[in-house]
């Protein structure tokens, strides 16, 4: 099992999570975060004063799939998420030792 | 002879002018850190405590009691001694000199309160209510004698201030400077950015500010007659030029017209025609807005050419507009708008315009190195600014105890 966590721009979350609905991804974790990579910040004015404000706002997924998924999702995301424009964001791929359903107690593949 | 509109108007203009310490805090409290939105709050709000204590045992007296060398008003009026329903022809016939008391008292709480803005984010408590008050006896007062007062030096040399250019602007944005140098830049001044947490808060604050100066201008003709009119007229045209101008100048400067451009220019305007309120014209006074506007938006990029740490912008708004104001009264003043006023340069008197340079040079003399003084005196002695942990964890938990936003 294999966990994506996928880093991208607030606007792009609809279209990502469409494209992942149609190749049948039924469940993902997302949160608000701040951050910067190679984009840096943007530009805030107060009173005439430029300001350069580093953290900038995103979007991350977080998606548990089987292994044999793993690459057709990270695509996905990839395609779905991209602008072409700096910012677009990053997405990791990491090993999962166990997954674990707290209703019923299943565990591995039938848990996701 | 008391006239029953005169004093509604009055008694209504002094409840205009308490709401603008309030909206101060607000505007104030909205350009600050979220962790110091309540002790920013709290240095405004407390003044209406503390000043209005001391207007009424020493303040007023000191103020407006009877003359003393032309220096300051004698004690005969502490404790509120003989003042009642009967006017005071020395200031205003037509309304009881309680009335007239405690419309001045309103000005003297929110004078104080506007120096709170230059050491906003990094001054403990107890030492901002010891110098508060201190402040309030040794600098508002005298100038305010000076000024108002009958028998005052600089008001028998015929200067003129309609509503406080110099006795509220100009003392607070001397006093702010002097704070800004003594208590230092704010811990990782220049390295952090020190972003508004509450924009929407800073223009409700303006918003208020605004509508309690048409009592600060309006009310200070001290009756409901025609010179109100001209003060209330000019107040609007000053801020909504001072708004338009900043919005313009920082456009242009910029690239982009912010929210926080539009309340600082509304109140660069509003603070600017202040003194000349009551004294010129219409057209003057959208002059005197653009003017304001423009010059004030400068004045606060001179913080960071001289890299003194005046947190929330009160020597370049308050300071510069008190001096402008004055300065502008010098120029437009016309007797032909106000009889009782004055002729100013473009009148053809050009001594009524060194009449008011005079005017600033001694009172921004006189405010700096009082509140100089007792800064460095009140340091020495207890300490002004809060520990470095203090001055991390913010003035709301470090000083009271309490978070505002606990989500």
């Amino acid at each position: 099992m294999k966990k994506i966590e996928a880093i991208i721009k607030p606007f792009k979350l609809d279209d990502v999570k469409e494209a992942l609905n149609e190749i049948g991804i039924k469940g993902m974790t997302i949160s608000e975060v701040k951050g910067y990579g190679r984009q840096k910040g943007h530009k805030e004015i107060y009173r005439g004063a430029e300001y350069v404000v580093d953290f900038i706002p995103k979007v991350k997924l977080e998606i548990i799939v089987e292994a044999a998924q793993a690459e057709k999702v990270v695509e996905t995301i990839r395609e779905a998420a991209n602008t072409g424009k700096i910012g677009d964001g990053k997405i990791f791929v990491l090993p999962v030792e166990e997954v674990v359903r707290v209703r019923t107690g299943e565990r591995g593949r039938d848990a996701i | 002879m008391i006239q029953a509109g005169d004093t509604a108007f009055i008694l209504v203009a002094a409840a205009l002018v308490l709401l603008m310490t309030p909206g101060l805090a607000l505007f104030y409290g909205g350009m600050v850190r979220g962790k110091n939105v309540l002790g920013t709050i709290m240095q405004s709000f407390i003044m209406i405590a503390v000043v209005s204590l001391e207007w009424v045992y020493l303040g007023y007296s000191l103020s407006f009691g009877p003359d003393v060398g032309g220096l300051i008003g004698g004690l005969a009026k502490a404790g509120l001694s003989g003042v009642g329903a009967a006017p005071n022809p020395d200031y205003a016939a037509t309304i009881p000199e309680s009335v007239f008391m405690i419309y001045q008292c309103m000005f003297a709480v929110i004078t104080p309160a506007l120096i709170t803005g230059a050491f906003a984010e990094r001054m403990r408590f107890g030492p901002f209510l010891l110098f508060s008050l201190l402040w309030t006896v040794l600098v508002y007062d005298p100038v305010c004698h000076w000024i108002w007062g009958a028998g005052g030096w600089l008001k028998a040399r015929g200067v003129l201030d309609f509503a406080g250019g110099l006795v509220v602007h100009l003392t607070s944005g001397t006093a702010a400077l002097a704070a800004a140098l003594v208590l230092g830049r704010r811990k990782g001044y220049g390295r952090e950015q020190f972003l508004p947490h509450n924009l929407p808060m800073t223009l409700l604050g303006a918003g208020l500010l605004w509508f309690g100066w048409f009592g600060f201008n309006g009310g200070s003709a001290l009756a409901a007659d025609g010179v109100a009119a001209t003060a209330f007229v000019a107040t609007h045209l000053a801020g909504m030029a001072g708004m338009a101008m900043w919005v313009l100048v920082e456009w242009v400067h910029r690239g982009r017209p912010t929210t926080l451009g539009a309340a600082s220019g509304a109140i660069a305007g509003l603070a600017t025609v202040t003194p000349a309120s009551g004294f010129v014209g219409p057209n003057a006074a959208v002059v005197i807005g653009l003017l304001a506007g423009g010059l004030c938006y400068v004045g606060v990029l001179a913080k960071g050419w001289f890299r003194y740490d005046d947190s929330l912008d009160v020597v370049g708004i308050h300071g510069l507009g008190g001096v402008l104001g004055t300065l502008c009264l010098g120029l437009f003043a016309s007797k032909a708008v106000n009889p009782g006023g004055a002729d100013g340069l473009l009148a053809g008197n050009a001594a009524f315009l060194g009449t008011q340079a005079f005017a600033v040079a001694v009172v921004a003399g006189y405010a700096f190195v009082l509140s100089f003084v007792l800064l460095k005196a009140i340091d020495l002695a207890w300490g002004l600014r809060l520990a470095p942990e203090a001055e991390t964890e913010g003035l709301d938990l470090s000083e009271h105890n309490e978070a505002a936003y606990n989500a």
